[in-house]
């Protein structure tokens, strides 16, 4: 059991996306109303994008701007253990876009749903469906 | 101008797409022109790209000038360059038989279903034509956020199936990310090419097959694989069917292509013959695709519906083969996704046309219908002879090379499955030509008051021209496809099979 502290506890941050994701499904699978779901759906998005942002950050590292200015040669060169890595979060960045548009998407087809059930609980849809 | 080929296939529809979208509001009349527009550049531009790559040899273009592993770049080879000449044409061909329908179903939505069809095509092109693997994920979720727009358009159910499609489809682009995001951890890089080269000495890793199962379970649940088809059926039964007819034979045809692309070009084939035990796995759930697909259209009493769960089937087709591991069930997985493209295209396109005019296609809808459409069931016919598997049209090759392959991996499952599935295909296609042609037409009236077996000639109700001949182009195209088998085997597909496979 000793040996898997240590893997909680220096990689807490993939525990923490992959439990965020687990909620997320749970509520797209288990929940009952159309907008809840969306929410469960855009929480398991987040948790991916905290995974990509997570895996860019450094301990000690800095915001990725690099200062010119002060010495020449060997001096000027850039550290990259010094920055942390923007590439994942330039990624994502595309990637919250995504989940945005997707968000709307959906939304817009909730409302189309409304308009024709008048309930946005799935059982209830469900049932009127097998009536008509 | 020849060497900006791979950019005018993406940007010249998308920059359609903004235009059309603009016109939908000042002036509807010029959606469809620009949209013709807009696709034609992709459709020459791609068929140009194809006669480049044939001619000289892969083409990599670098989009801004920076060279690969940090600029993104399109890489195109033989198997992109005829996917993309693919996709545009079927494109073009299903946006000149939309005209009609459009029309008289969403005459106030004219403007906003165009913008979607050119935006949805523009991300199936650059999925192809990319050579990154995170600007693939965009290109596909500007794909699939599109077609569901393009589905929810639907009146009915359509909505909700859509809705499904959304919450499951956005499970699997998330998957694939995921999965980008493992490979970006152990390489830092996102060149498909550059990461081929960095994987290799990490064969054998956990954290690759991690990668690899998940990027696999997202894509697969883009295109629908078996048991992930739940969204498939609803989606496409109850899309509007112009709509249908672009997504159902385009966007499950591109994924499977997607998933090649990583077998093939980011995994390699040395890995994927490494972990036997998964490639058999894949072989016996594509069985189980081709199986129960096959069965549970059976269950069906509607048309589209019946055609959606061949869909799920035919993917199982593709995946089985491409996973068999030898060079003749690659070589039919691929050939299989450009005759299952235009095959699909040919049956839901000729199921749009009876929309057109029954307003319905569940299979009361089609009595007698041989009679008063028999231009479009002809072209429903040869369509559904190729998916049944007869030579000359072009399914028979593709299954040929694909049992061949079966047999050459001794997977008697494989072979069984599908020549099972070819005859379910039988039995469904007959059923519904045997409604068509030998059952009476039936108004709710009629039919028992004693003159109803001679009821005279029946007047021709065939669908509007825009449709009947894009759905004529489809039919021969099949005829075409299959004779063009062996130049297209020798010449495309060959070259690109990778030398490791057995």
């Amino acid at each position: 059991m000793e040996q898997y502290i240590p893997l909680f506890l220096t990689k807490y941050n993939y525990w923490v996306y992959i439990a965020l994701m687990m909620i997320g499904l749970w509520a797209m699978i288990a929940k009952n109303n159309l907008v809840k779901k969306i929410v469960g759906m855009n929480i398991f998005q987040t948790a991916i994008i905290l995974f990509y942002v997570s895996i860019g950050a450094k301990y000690g590292g800095t915001i990725p701007i690099i200062q010119h200015g002060s010495g020449h040669g060997h001096e000027a060169a850039v550290r990259a253990a010094d920055y942390i890595n923007p590439l994942p979060h330039v990624l994502m960045l595309t990637a919250i876009v995504v989940s945005v548009a997707t968000l709307g998407v959906a939304l817009a087809l909730v409302i189309k749903i409304h308009r024709r059930h008048r309930t946005l609980e799935e059982d209830e849809i469900l049932e009127q469906l097998r009536e008509s | 101008m020849s060497e900006q080929y791979p950019a005018l296939v993406v940007i010249g529809p998308l920059l359609c797409a903004l235009l059309v979208s603009v016109a939908g509001w000042l002036r509807p009349r010029l959606c469809l022109p620009l949209a013709l527009l807009g696709l034609g550049i992709a459709a020459s531009s791609s068929t140009g790209l194809l006669a480049q790559v044939l001619t000289h040899g892969p083409v990599t273009y670098r989009l801004g000038g920076w060279a690969p592993p940090w600029g993104i770049v399109y890489h195109v080879d033989n198997l992109n360059a005829v996917v993309a000449a693919l996709v545009s044409w079927v494109a073009l061909t299903n946006l000149v038989a939309s005209y009609r329908a459009v029309m008289t179903d969403y005459p106030e939505k004219i403007g906003p279903f165009y913008t979607l069809y050119v935006l949805s095509v523009t991300g199936m092109l650059g999925m192809v034509v990319t050579g990154d693997a995170f600007n693939l994920y965009v290109l596909l979720e500007i794909t699939s956020l599109t077609g569901y727009a393009l589905i929810g358009l639907g009146g009915g159910r359509a909505p909700l199936a859509s809705l499904n499609y959304l919450f499951l489809g956005t499970i699997g682009a998330s998957f694939y990310l995921l999965g980008v995001g493992y490979l970006y951890i152990v390489t830092g890089s996102l060149n498909m090419a550059d990461l081929a080269k960095l994987l290799t000495p990490l064969h054998g890793s956990l954290a690759l097959l991690a990668a690899f199962a998940i990027t696999l379970v997202g894509l697969w649940m883009k295109m629908a694989f078996f048991p992930l088809h739940a969204w498939l059926p609803n989606a496409y039964g109850f899309a509007p069917s112009p709509a249908a007819s672009l997504l159902a034979p385009l966007m499950t045809k591109v994924m499977v292509y997607v998933m090649i692309r990583v077998m093939i070009s980011v995994f390699t084939v040395e890995f994927i013959l490494s972990e036997v035990a998964l490639s058999h796995f894949v072989v016996w759930l594509a069985v189980a695709a081709m199986v129960a697909g096959g069965l549970l259209a059976l269950g069906q009493r509607d048309l589209k519906r019946m055609l959606a769960y061949i869909v799920v089937a035919e993917v199982g087709y593709m995946v089985g083969g491409a996973w068999l591991g030898n060079k003749l069930a690659m070589t039919g997985a691929i050939l299989h996704i450009i005759n299952d493209a235009v095959m699909t295209f040919c049956v839901f396109l000729a199921a749009g046309c009876i929309y057109q005019k029954t307003r319905g296609t569940a299979f009361e809808d089609l009595q007698g219908l041989f009679k008063k459409m028999p231009w479009t069931m002809t072209a429903l016919a040869a369509g559904a002879l190729a998916m049944i598997g007869v030579p000359p049209f072009c399914g028979f090759f593709s299954k040929w090379y694909l049992i061949r392959g079966g047999l050459e991996a001794g997977h008697w499952g494989f072979v069984g499955a599908l020549l099972f599935s070819s005859l379910v295909n039988v039995v469904l296609f007959f059923r519904i030509f045997e409604i068509a042609f030998f059952e009476p037409m039936s108004h709710g009236h009629g039919g028992h008051d004693g003159h109803g077996e001679q009821g005279g000639p029946v007047a021709l109700a065939e669908a509007p021209l825009s449709m009947l001949l894009p759905l004529m182009a489809a039919a021969l195209g099949l005829i075409a496809l299959g004779l063009a088998t062996g130049p297209l085997v020798e010449k495309i597909i060959l070259p690109i099979i990778p030398a490791g496979l057995g």
